[in-house]
């Protein structure tokens, strides 16, 4: 009792002050990026000990080293215009307009569906139909309909991109709350002026997650296409070296193909935080608001 | 007294009549739930009026029929000499929530009902307007903030600026401050009284705080559910301007304790 009548007085800060530390984990005061780099060093240490001791065969999983080297190989051969950059070019391709396509789509199913009664009563029930499909087995009649080149990918790829972004498009629509419709209804706006001014804006935030989802399964749809389509992509190049057993540059294409989808993902993250300045997102790859 | 009530109509007599509903009614599910029966009320310029009653009083009905975003299913709703049959211009309203847009800038979400009436010229043009306001509501210097940087009584002081810019002739205030910490509210009360008092404006609030409806208004209408009725109105005669220190008074506490004595006997029917 005495002590505590002591410590109200202000008496000067001493020794005694109760100060202390709130505990941290040593692994959580670990900056971000070791942390990283240590989940790949070991990563790469297991594979390196399962090759080493030939518990798989090496046709099966190459060497850490063997995949490095054929990387530097398809690098090489890309940097210097060798036969992979045509290749690389032609899925590029197949991406980008897939992707378009899918944006173009999507978005105006997504506006239908959203913002109509009747596309929400009457057409959106055939999308989730058509959605719960297994899309790649549409991918022998894009073949048949469209034909060996380029064409028949990008419907693949554009078919499976759609989807996430009418779904997307269409609960951003539906973000709006009470408060601001009415707002807009006392204020007068015309349907157009609320969704142009209000309800788009404000959906952004699912737009963007739409189209990121989007834009992983534009490049799943262009590598399925040139699998069970043929032509001259990159997905070919995978499936020639596949056959021929050379895993290592199966792998090192694969970690090329996956460069170019993490692209892709980051500058629709980019434009989304260009444009959605104003919604805080949680950190992290993709997540929804 | 509630007969009384519903045919005299003793508000304020500082002006015109500026909106005014007689036997205003609302059912729903074919007639089966009334939601509003008989409503009668006058808001004179100048006046500042507030309703107050539980929830399912029908007062959300009766400030929809208002504001013009639901048809009344019987009587005469009247604003400026027009019948009521839509959102109108000449309506300014304001809700719980501030409600600002947080892609667009403080000056710009005060010019939106500019801009949706008369398009981004008429917009800019007003931008002047919007800042007298703004200075008008202490907001001076926040033209260009985003609403993410604005406390809570500031986004309301905002979204009274936008309530205002059209220059209604009627402020339907839905619960305006009822978000905010008590410190805030008593304050944001007296400010909306000065602005009010400001630009002679025809206010009608609704309230859950008998307090906040004695201090502000000139006439309180009691309204009582099922169906949902004013079922007494209530003239307050304190002198204005109104202070906070009022709320000691004992002429203070006997109307708050007449109202809340009125909404209680309902309450244990």
């Amino acid at each position: 009792m005495s002590n505590l009548e002591r410590i109200a007085d202000t008496a000067p800060a001493t020794e005694e002050d109760t100060v202390w530390t709130e505990h941290v984990g040593w692994l959580d005061q670990v900056p971000r990026a070791v942390q990283m780099l240590f989940v790949f060093v070991v990563f790469v240490l297991v594979w390196d000990m399962v090759t080493r001791f030939g518990l798989v065969s090496p046709i099966i999983l190459p060497t850490p080293a063997e995949t490095l080297a054929d990387m530097i190989f398809v690098g090489k051969n890309l940097a210097t215009g060798g036969y992979m950059l045509p290749a690389l070019w032609i899925t590029l391709k197949e991406v980008f307009y897939g992707f378009l396509l899918a944006i173009a789509i999507g978005f105006t199913l997504g506006v239908i569906v959203g913002e109509t009664a009747f596309g929400e009563r009457a057409i959106m029930p055939y999308l989730v139909a058509i959605d719960t499909m297994p899309k790649v087995a549409f991918a022998p009649l894009f073949v048949a309909w469209l034909g060996f080149d380029i064409h028949s990918k990008v419907a693949l790829a554009a078919f499976i991109a759609t989807f996430p972004i009418i779904v997307g498009t269409a609960a951003g629509l539906h973000a709006a709350d009470t408060n601001s419709r009415n707002l807009f209804k006392t204020m007068g706006a015309s349907r157009w002026q609320t969704l142009i001014k209000m309800k788009l804006p404000m959906g952004l935030p699912q737009i963007f997650t739409g189209l990121k989802i989007g834009s992983v399964g534009v490049m799943a749809g262009a590598i399925t296409g040139e699998f069970l389509g043929g032509g001259k992509g990159f997905g070919e190049l995978i499936r020639t070296a596949a056959s021929q057993l050379n895993t290592p540059r199966v792998f090192a294409l694969i970690l090329y193909l996956s460069i170019v989808g993490l692209a892709l993902f980051a500058f629709v993250a980019w434009v989304q935080r260009r444009f959605v300045f104003w919604h805080k997102e949680r950190a992290g790859l993709g997540g929804e608001s | 007294m509630q007969a009384a009530a519903a045919k005299t109509d003793p508000a304020n007599t500082t002006g015109e009549p500026v909106y005014q509903l007689r036997n205003v009614g609302k059912t729903y599910a074919r007639n089966a739930i009334v939601a509003l029966e008989g409503v009668n009320l006058t808001l004179n310029k100048g006046s500042f009026s507030a309703v107050i009653g539980s929830s399912g009083c029908g007062k959300s009905t009766l400030l929809k029929i208002m504001s013009g975003l639901i048809p009344p299913s019987t009587g005469r709703v009247v604003l400026q000499d027009r019948p009521v049959t839509g959102p109108r211009r000449d309506i300014g309203m304001m809700f719980q929530q501030a409600t600002l847009f947080p892609w667009r800038t403080t000056l710009e979400n005060i010019v939106l009902p500019i801009e949706i009436r008369d398009g981004k010229a008429a917009a800019k043009a007003a931008h002047e307007q919007g800042r007298a306001l703004l200075e008008l509501v202490g907001l001076k210097g926040f033209e260009n903030t985003y609403p993410s940087e604005l406390s809570g009584g500031m986004a309301q002081r905002a979204s009274i600026c936008r309530m205002l810019i059209t220059e209604p002739a009627v402020l339907l205030l839905d619960e305006p401050f009822s978000a905010l910490d008590e410190l805030t509210r008593d304050f944001m009360n007296m400010e909306l009284q000065r602005i009010c008092t400001t630009r002679n404006a025809t206010a009608f609030l609704v309230t859950h705080s008998i307090q906040e409806a004695v201090i502000l208004s000139d006439v309180v209408y009691v309204m009582k559910p099922r169906p949902g009725r004013v079922a007494e109105v209530v003239t307050i005669d304190l002198p204005r301007p109104r202070t906070l220190d009022m709320m000691t008074t004992p002429k203070f506490g006997e109307l708050v304790e007449h109202i809340r004595s009125s909404l209680d006997k309902e309450a244990f029917k």
